[in-house]
């Protein structure tokens, strides 16, 4: 059954002035539960406005959005239950910590779900080992620790209300390729760990190959492809046409293929390549032996 | 949304209003509305109102924002009317129970509600037609003879500027840490007075955290650029008096003097 349903969704920011802008034209999706969705698309291609209608921060102009078979806009208090079902992690998520203490701010969500302090702190230490915080930062004032960190604490304050789909907006920007693995890892570890949905909004092709089951592609405000992984670098020249890139992986098996090599041109991880590649030197050995 | 905000919004544009020099334009815009709290009678009244809506159509400002900039004093402008209309002794009109509306108070109404209109158009039009980087050069030209007793001018110039550059980033920014916060369960609608107040904690915090981070950033960019206040700083563009500067000047000066003049020969409204 899907978690999500979308049907002709459709947004326009500031409607009526000359700055109109449709950011969501008629999209329409179902995301199957337990995916970890790679959403990819261009700066202005409409990913952050498309994630921010699934836990209805934002309403449509037009169309529906159904979580677990709910309209979220059905009412008020639906709205306010579908904040807690469907956690949204912001870009840049640390400029949005506040409390005095690590631990205070991770419990922010958690508190405003009402649950009983026993249940606030379970909460809590499951999403701090989930994105595995030592528990002696706990204490420490959420501005005194470094950018990484920071983001890891921002990410466990949505991790702590235990959300059905976690939604994460390009949670690697301005990171270090090594924090960038690290939060990746992170996430793809508690996602098969939770068995739930995740949304990962990303720029990088390579990322999304890596790690997600099904990429989205959004390209110029509307959906472009919505399938698996493996599939759909099938459409790698299709996707490198509307400006997109494909991994770099796919890039040279496509053109060994091309030049007549025995490989699976749908290459996208490294593992695969590097086991075909050497499968063919082996190969190309034995003959010349 | 907080972003639909258009409190001293810039319409770029080529108009002569918009070339008229901007020290001008501040100081007609104050001989404006002096006149306009000097004068008293319709004939005067028609020719000021004459006088915006041949400006605003110059200036090709849309007659729909204009409008739209009055609606925040919407409230301020009804209340001056009900106040004037009811409170006011006079020759009575009509009287039912204890109210009574009397002349004297519908044509003092019917005054304050035209002088407070033309005065928010007369002052929107500045900043609309106005950048704001052209005001703060202006009231910084203005006021430089307050540099004689060592009035920090040039500071208080640029704090207006970079205060004016900020607000819109500073409201993008409350409307995303509202979005995240609200995505936590924070609930900014609902409750008594003290809760709300409350509840404003997870997004001023995160608000100053980012305005002296924002603050300390343009800080060190300023001083990489060798910024060091007003004292020898030279201008890429000069503010420089034309001809014809001069001569709307003159003509609308006349124009405001006329209308004053009036008063002696035209009986007021009030
Ligand atoms: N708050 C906003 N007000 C007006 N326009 C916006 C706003 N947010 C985004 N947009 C516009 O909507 C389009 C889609 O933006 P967005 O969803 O942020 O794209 P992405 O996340 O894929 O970069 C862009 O053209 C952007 O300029
Ligand atoms: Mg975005």
């Amino acid at each position: 059954m899907a978690i999500i349903r979308v049907e002709h969704l459709t947004h326009h920011y500031s409607p009526g002035t000359p700055f109109e802008k449709t950011a969501i034209d008629d999209v329409s999706l179902e995301i199957e539960e337990g995916e970890l969705v790679g959403v990819i698309g261009h700066t202005g291609s409409g990913k952050s406005t498309l994630i921010q209608h699934l836990n209805g921060l934002l309403k449509p102009d037009s169309g529906k959005v159904y979580i677990n078979n709910t309209d979220i806009f059905e009412s008020k208090e639906t709205l306010q239950k579908i904040r807690f079902q469907v956690g949204l992690v912001f870009q840049y998520p640390e400029y949005q910590l506040f409390e005095e203490t690590v631990y205070k701010d991770i419990a922010f969500g958690p508190t405003n779900m009402g649950l009983n302090p026993l249940q606030i702190r379970e909460a809590v230490e499951r999403a701090v080992s989930a994105v595995e915080i030592p528990s002696s930062m706990l204490e420490k004032s959420p501005f005194e620790l470094s950018g990484g960190q920071k983001r890891r604490v921002a990410i466990a304050g949505v991790i702590a209300m235990n959300p059905r789909v976690l939604i994460l907006d390009e949670p690697t920007a301005g990171l270090d390729p090594k924090g960038r693995d690290t939060i990746l890892a992170l996430i793809q570890k508690y996602h098969q760990q939770e068995h739930n949905t995740v949304l990962l909004v990303s720029h990088s092709m390579e990322d999304v190959a890596k790690y997600a089951t099904k990429v989205l592609v959004m390209n110029r405000s509307q959906l472009y492809a919505y399938e698996d992984v493996d599939s759909i670098f099938t459409r790698a020249a299709e996707i490198e046409k509307i400006g997109l890139s494909v991994p770099q992986i796919t890039k040279v098996f496509h053109q060994l293929a091309e030049l007549g090599y025995p490989v699976n041109s749908n290459t996208y991880r490294i593992q695969e390549a590097s086991e075909q590649l050497l499968r063919l030197l082996k190969k190309k050995g034995e003959q010349e032996c | 949304m907080l972003k639909d905000i258009s409190i001293g919004q810039f319409f770029p544009g080529k108009s002569i209003v918009h070339r008229l020099d901007p020290r001008i334009k501040i100081l007609l815009v104050f001989g404006f509305i002096i006149t306009l709290f000097i004068v008293r009678n319709l004939v005067s009244f028609g020719l000021i109102i004459l006088f915006l809506t041949v400006t605003v159509f110059t200036a090709k400002i849309p007659v729909k924002t204009v409008l739209k900039s009055l609606k925040p004093i919407l409230p301020l402008i009804l209340f001056t009317a009900i106040l004037n209309i009811f409170f006011i002794d006079g020759h009575v009109l009509f009287r039912w129970g204890w109210i009574r509306i009397t002349e004297d108070g519908i044509r003092l109404a019917v005054l304050m509600i035209i002088r407070i209109v033309c005065l928010i158009i007369g002052a929107s039009l500045l900043t609309y037609t106005t950048s704001p980087i052209a005001l703060t050069d202006a009231i910084e030209r203005l006021l430089s003879p307050l540099k004689k007793i060592h009035f920090p001018v040039h500071e208080m110039a640029m704090m207006m500027t970079i205060a004016l550059r900020f607000i819109p980033t500073l409201i993008e920014e409350t409307d995303k840490i509202m979005s995240a916060q609200k995505a936590r369960g924070a609930d900014l609608e609902t409750g008594g007075l003290m809760k709300r107040a409350k509840a404003l904690v997870p997004i001023l915090i995160p608000l100053f955290v980012s305005a002296f981070r924002r603050a300390e950033e343009l800080a060190l960019a300023m001083e990489c650029r060798c910024y060091r206040g007003g004292e020898g700083r030279t201008r890429m563009k000069q503010l420089k008096l034309t001809v014809s500067d001069w001569v709307i000047a003159v003509f609308v000066t006349a124009f405001y003097i006329v209308g004053i003049l009036m008063n002696l020969w035209i009986p007021a409204l009030f």
